[in-house]
């Protein structure tokens, strides 16, 4: 994911730096679980030298992760750093993980995933961060639909309700901002209600659709208890600045 | 068997293992994979309440004695079933295989079921080898891992043309129960190896089969529910729901059940202990003593009634397995196809 970072951090000290350094590793989700790797604890370390070299480090809950996601990540990561005002450098590898030397030496040699998995892996990752971006704005449908629904919202209410329509939330601008990611209509008279595949759907279809997207959400939220609760078990605790 | 309040619990475990991840079995050159995956359900471990766990060097191996005081002594598991697996890769007499599971089969084969395997990856020698094994240990059942690496390979779908093979090979030798692992924490490269689409169309088009989907798919729980509820012959596996979220997760255990109740229901769903992961003792007082929060989060998803634990911790599984259940430990009446709520949403829709 790209990141904006503000013109003063260019020009500010150290602390500005690392400040940045660390606000751009805020845009970086684990696709999975929809959350920023530095809210996971997933960042052991960041910092700037005098030098400008970004210095990251990044853990996951198991040794077994799964390497795709994984992949995800660190690249992001990398990009995300790397875009930075006044990073000279970006140095950002996975520590304890089975692929930690195929996916740091990919991503430094800025490889894509295939090529760093030359025979294991056929195929890039766009298309399953898709999926999962997708997933998150079913997910995100039902955070903000579901205090609707309990303030008394019917289904006709809410087949026809537009994004302009609902009060601000910070749920309604994270899914503005994944509808964006994926091209789907995430303006104020963008439907409320979208399908997985981001298309309006008819008033009887609003029951099912909104017992599907609080699945949706139960799933995501549900690994990220698991993730959370074995990365405790693994390092004794969320890391630092999370 | 386990008896509460009156109540009497047919107890089936349907996932259990006796694995040896000993430090001699580590394969030299590869212990830092098999550490790493001993780790990996180390930590699994830890979700359960502190005062069941264990030390790590314990945690490595269990002996026999151990595991009948755990699994009937104090876990009051009538029968067990275990799910074979071999990594291979990394440990050198492989992991919890067919053949030491066996072993303990032989001892209490009253109490114990063993599953196999297979891998269209296998071939032909392989369809020959499963038949060998049916024959050999009775198999009604095998655990399938479609994830899991084989040479070039990075995983298979049951959907490949010749998992059909070894499918209407199940079918024929009576191997009726397909364990799926769609589970976390292992290693899928590519696209998604836990993706479901192919569980959805193999219990479409064989029938007399049953698709036991263990850990409900949990990264994608999502996908499970909604295939299962269109899907009469998939279960739910609630291998390392209970032991990995009703301890250390209860709201969100709360939830999953909820949703597996809403979409799934109550005569298809199966308890699995993962022994030694954790033990059975806590996991089975616990789910009996549950119940859905009063809160108003959870207040549109079904409760458990005491017939539904019974249904959940044996007598789904017995039915399956085509167990002799104790007559104190049945329900009164034939179980009925209840439409679940779910099931009627998708329907109207």
């Amino acid at each position: 994911m790209t990141v904006q970072v503000s013109p003063a951090s260019a020009t500010a000290g150290a602390g500005a730096l690392r400040d940045a350094v660390w606000a751009a590793l805020g845009t970086v989700l684990d696709p999975e679980l929809d959350e920023p790797v530095t809210t996971l604890g997933f960042v052991e370390r960041a910092e700037v030298g005098a030098d400008g070299v970004a210095t990251v480090r990044l853990r996951l809950p198991t040794f077994f992760c799964a390497p795709n996601f994984s992949f995800l990540m660190v690249a992001d990561a990398f990009e995300a750093v790397s875009a930075v005002p006044g990073v000279t450098r970006a140095d950002v590898s996975l520590l304890d993980h089975h692929a930690s030397a195929e996916i740091n030496g990919g991503v430094a040699a800025g490889a894509g995933f295939v090529q760093t998995f030359d025979g294991e892996a056929v195929e890039e990752l766009d298309e399953l961060r898709a999926t999962f971006i997708r997933k998150a704005v079913m997910a995100g449908q039902d955070r903000v639909a579901r205090p609707l629904v309990d303030a008394g919202a019917t289904p006709d209410e809410l087949a026809t309700m537009r994004l302009g329509e609902v009060p601000p939330s910070a749920d309604l601008e994270r899914l503005r901002a994944r509808r964006r990611f994926i091209g789907q209509p995430a303006d104020d008279d963008a439907p409320l209600l979208l399908t997985f595949d981001g298309v309006p759907l008819p008033v009887e279809q609003v029951p099912l659709h909104l017992r599907r997207a609080r699945l949706v959400r139960v799933g995501i939220e549900t690994n990220g208890e698991y993730c959370r609760s074995l990365f405790e078990a693994r390092y004794g605790g969320p890391a630092a600045g999370s | 068997m386990y008896e509460k309040d009156g109540e009497k619990y047919f107890i089936v475990d349907s996932h259990s293992h006796f694995w040896d991840a000993s430090r001699e079995n580590w394969k030299p050159g590869r212990e830092e994979y098999a550490k790493g995956w001993i780790d990996c359900f180390y930590g699994y471990h830890q979700l359960g309440p502190p005062e069941t766990h264990w030390d790590y060097e314990r945690y490595l191996k269990v002996d026999e004695a151990d595991f009948v005081r755990d699994m009937f002594t104090e876990g009051y598991v009538d029968v067990a079933i275990f799910q074979s697996t071999y990594l291979k890769d990394w440990y050198t007499t492989g992991f919890n295989t067919l053949e030491r599971n066996s072993t303990m089969v032989e001892k209490y084969p009253e109490r114990l079921i063993v599953n196999g395997r297979w891998d269209p990856r296998d071939g032909e020698a392989g369809l020959e080898k499963l038949e060998a094994e049916a024959e050999a240990y009775k198999l009604k059942g095998v655990k399938l891992y479609t994830a899991e690496w084989q040479d070039g390979s990075r995983g298979w779908k049951l959907t490949d043309p010749m998992s059909y093979r070894y499918l209407e090979k199940c079918q024929e030798l009576g191997i009726v129960n397909q364990h799926v692992h769609k589970g976390p924490t292992i290693w899928p490269l590519n696209k998604d190896a836990f993706d479901m689409s192919d569980v959805d169309q193999v219990a479409t088009d064989f029938q007399g089969l049953n698709f036991i989907v263990e850990h409900v798919g949990l990264p994608r729980i999502e996908d499970f529910a909604f295939m299962a509820v269109q899907e009469p012959n998939v279960y739910a596996g609630l291998s390392v729901v209970i032991g990995g979220l009703m301890h250390a997760r209860p709201k969100f255990f709360a939830k999953v059940m909820g949703e597996l109740l809403f979409w799934v229901g109550e005569d298809r769903m199966t308890y699995g202990g993962d022994y030694h992961i954790w033990t059975p003792k806590w996991q089975i007082e616990g789910f009996v003593d549950w119940q859905m929060p009063d809160e108003e989060a959870f207040s549109d998803y079904p409760r458990l009634s005491t017939a539904a634990k019974k249904k959940i911790l044996g007598l789904n599984a017995a039915r399956l397995y085509g167990l002799d259940v104790p007559a104190e430990c049945r329900l009164p009446e034939a179980p009925v196809d209840v439409e679940q709520p779910g099931e009627q949403l998708v329907a109207g829709s």
